[in-house]
């Protein structure tokens, strides 16, 4: 459904830029870069793109790289291959990075994963509320 | 005395497409896939300010609802019959133009109300959603 509302251009162009971070993060992008496939003047762009997204576009770049990799660490990528996989060049800033937004080191996180996925093969209900699992036929009713 | 909402869930008519459309185009991050050993998965989803929050999307199939009320609930659902929720976002605009850019689909654009603004998305079963901006009260 089409829609007019003010600034709708510059939003079309925003979100343009924002899904090219999403696409190409992997990639040694720079907010120049990004300014230029938003037709944007750089300060422009850094204070439009904080304004709807709370965060700069470095910031975005950053936090979408760090999403990813919790995602790669479901597999069986090993630690470094997961960081140098979602665009860092560092596994010391990287890591350092993980901890402060997930709360554990890719490490420990890693670990975890693993022990989450042996839980949910041999035990699967454990993750289900019994309301659920009985509704479902997983649970036999005890009413 | 109730504190808290932990969980729902949304009748969605294929799962994998349902969740497909949750994290890929919503941006909800994915919680649980966990598949069962009598039949079927449990799979939920977060939005992403609300981590705690899990909506479980729910098949509606046989082994569920029975034949005849998977038809009646398949055809309520892909008419619209069930409007679900109310998602709040920071700026309407930038996330309906991302929205619509991902493909999903808007029954009403960003509209003025008295508490904000709205818009009306669907997912890819039929069921509908507010998207609002809430203006704070003075």
């Amino acid at each position: 459904m089409e829609a007019a509302y003010p600034k709708m251009y510059l939003y079309r162009r925003l979100v343009q830029a924002k899904l090219f971070i999403d696409a190409h993060y992997a990639e040694a992008i720079d907010l120049d870069l990004i300014a230029d496939e938003a037709a944007f003047s750089k300060f422009h762009f850094l204070k439009l793109f904080k304004s709807a997204y709370g965060r700069t576009p470095h910031q975005y770049l950053i936090h979408v790289r760090l999403q990813k990799a919790l995602g790669l660490l479901d597999g069986d990528l090993a630690v470094s291959e997961v960081c140098y996989a979602v665009g860092f060049e560092s596994v010391g800033s990287f890591s350092l990075l993980f901890k402060r937004v997930h709360g554990c080191t890719p490490t420990a996180c890693l670990a975890g994963r693993r022990a989450f996925r042996t839980a949910a093969t041999t035990a699967p209900l454990q993750f289900v509320p019994a309301c659920f699992a009985t509704r479902n036929g997983w649970l036999a009713e005890n009413i | 005395m109730i504190s808290h909402l932990t969980h729902t869930s949304i009748m969605v008519i294929d799962l994998d497409r349902a969740h497909d459309f949750y994290v890929n185009k919503l941006g909800f991050k994915p919680v649980l896939d966990v598949p069962m050993p009598q039949g079927g998965r449990w799979v939920t989803v977060s939005p992403p300010g609300q981590p705690g929050l899990e909506i479980v999307l729910s098949p509606v199939d046989n082994r569920s609802y029975g034949p005849e009320r998977v038809t009646l609930l398949t055809d309520m659902i892909r008419e619209g019959a069930f409007g679900i929720a109310v998602f709040t976002s920071a700026d309407i605009y930038a996330t309906y133009e991302e929205l619509s850019a991902k493909g999903v689909v808007f029954k009403k654009p960003p509209t003025k109300e008295f508490y904000g603004l709205e818009a009306i998305f669907l997912d890819d079963s039929g069921n509908w959603f507010s998207l609002a901006q809430i203006t704070p009260s003075v």
